[in-house]
């Protein structure tokens, strides 16, 4: 092959046509309340999981919403799923559900994740 | 109703009808080099009109202007050497050859409009550094503007028509306009910047079909920045390969395009991306053939195809030709001007290149 010196540049836009928006449903169907979250972050602000590590609830949920899994499985691992996000949401969502059933999505897809 | 605004008249330009000054582009010569003589022997022999090569000429610093090198300062006095030169032959109205130098230009007399100041200091530059001086154009129109202005005259001429020989249905055409042509001084456009007309009305004119697609006003992918620096050019391929993405599904016969940069780049691109990637843009792996309007023009009204530079595509025109039905002879192809063999060019890897024999 022919070096060329450069590659093509990936673009980080997100292509809704293409992106694979049928596992969220698969969620709302299991926790309708994920529906109701506006990424206000409260969650991820209490976190117990997120100040010893990067974990990210509002972030995790995002990319799955768009349909984005790199990566996503081992972030999901280091939830250890006490509940205290659920109990600030302003919103009533369900995001300790929201991320029992992200695992079990993914692990269906053969994404890496821990055994359920 | 009498009130009733009619709003297409404000998107319209003024183009001279003749007596016109061509300031030719840096690079289209090497990339396309039959395009500006095909415009010149279009004016001079078809429309009659009077029109000035002036051997004299240089750039318009576009190029350095636009990879910031050159200050505005000395562009807008190069240009106004340029105007000089115009001035020296009791001609009025500019012609660059070149959408880049098309934008430039625009946007000194945009400066000059706004500040008179700055139109000053630009005749005292000039006067210190060449002892010259000079009258701003009355008029500035790109050759596309003249082709468009004159399309329906050049049609009565044309032996052929965009038409698919063995369907019988309009050949399907992208035009793609080049951003500085009507982004950034929107009224310096026919249609300015929202509805671009100038290649669509000439493929409309001459019984094509324009395609609408969803990246039809997207970048080329040349950009001075992207592509000058070799570290960046992925991004300008990565431009290319988007707009080639979005339009492959709509199996276009062509592309027309106004601007050298695009051109050369939604040509040459398809080549790179087929031996980065392996993937070609039509049904036959050839890639989809681009052209400028001063070629088509000249394909439509009969001119040999090799004498329109068409040899120095990288993606082949020769499925085009047969769809229109054009005549021509393969083994003229790599003939040069004084009748020698000059060779073929080494091949691509990925993209089929047949050169018919």
């Amino acid at each position: 092959m022919k070096n060329w010196g450069f590659k093509i540049s990936q673009p980080r836009i997100l292509d809704f046509d293409t992106a694979d928006l049928e596992s969220y449903s698969r969620l709302v169907e299991k926790v309708p309340s994920a529906h109701r979250c506006l990424m206000c972050g409260a969650c991820t602000a209490t976190c117990s999981a997120n100040v010893h590590t990067e974990f990210n609830f509002r972030n995790t949920h995002l990319m799955f919403r768009r349909g984005q899994f790199d990566g996503l499985a081992d972030e999901l691992d280091k939830c250890m799923l006490c509940g205290k996000c659920k109990l600030v949401c302003p919103r009533g969502v369900n995001t300790r559900a929201i991320i029992y059933n992200m695992r079990i999505v993914l692990s269906d897809m053969n994404y890496k994740s821990i055994e359920l | 109703m009498t009130n009733k605004k009619h709003f297409w008249n404000e998107y319209q330009k003024d183009i001279a009808d003749d007596n016109y000054y061509y300031e030719r582009s840096c690079i289209r010569q090497s990339f396309f080099p039959g395009s500006e003589t095909t415009f010149l022997r279009i004016l001079r022999d078809e429309l009659g009109k009077t029109i000035i090569d002036d051997q004299n000429q240089h750039t318009c610093t576009g190029i350095g202007y636009h990879s910031d090198v050159v200050q505005f300062d000395t562009t807008m006095t190069v240009c106004a050497r340029l105007f000089s030169l115009m001035s020296d032959k009791g001609l009025k109205n500019f012609v660059p050859s070149c959408v880049t130098s098309f934008g430039v230009f625009a946007e000194v007399f945009e400066t000059w409009n706004h500040f008179p100041e700055e139109l000053e200091k630009t005749r005292n530059y000039l006067r210190k550094a060449t002892g010259r001086e000079f009258k701003v154009p009355e008029n500035i129109a790109h050759p596309s503007d003249i082709i468009y202005k004159n399309r329906k005259e050049l049609k009565a001429k044309m032996k052929y028509q965009l038409v698919n020989r063995h369907t019988g249905k309009p050949l399907r055409v992208v035009e793609h306009i080049g951003c500085h042509y009507g982004k950034i001084f929107s009224k310096h456009a026919v249609g300015g910047a929202e509805f671009p007309q100038v290649l669509a009305g000439m493929i409309e004119e001459w019984g094509g079909e324009v395609i609408d697609y969803p990246e039809r006003r997207h970048c080329c992918g040349f950009g001075f920045r992207q592509y000058l620096v070799m570290a960046n050019r992925g991004y300008s391929v990565a431009n290319t390969q988007k707009k080639f993405e979005s339009m492959s599904p709509y199996k276009p016969d062509f592309v027309l395009t106004n601007c050298p940069g695009c051109t050369m780049f939604m040509d040459r691109w398809q080549y790179t991306i087929a031996e980065m990637e392996g993937k070609t843009y039509d049904e036959n792996g050839m890639g989809i053939p681009v052209l400028t309007y001063e070629e088509l023009a000249g394909l439509l009204l009969g001119y040999n195809p090799w004498d329109l530079g068409f040899q120095v595509h990288q993606v082949q025109v020769e499925p085009l030709l047969d769809k229109i039905g054009i005549e021509y002879d393969p083994s003229d192809k790599f003939v040069g001007k004084s009748g020698k063999f000059l060779g073929e060019p080494e091949k691509p890897e990925n993209l089929i290149v047949d050169y018919g024999k």
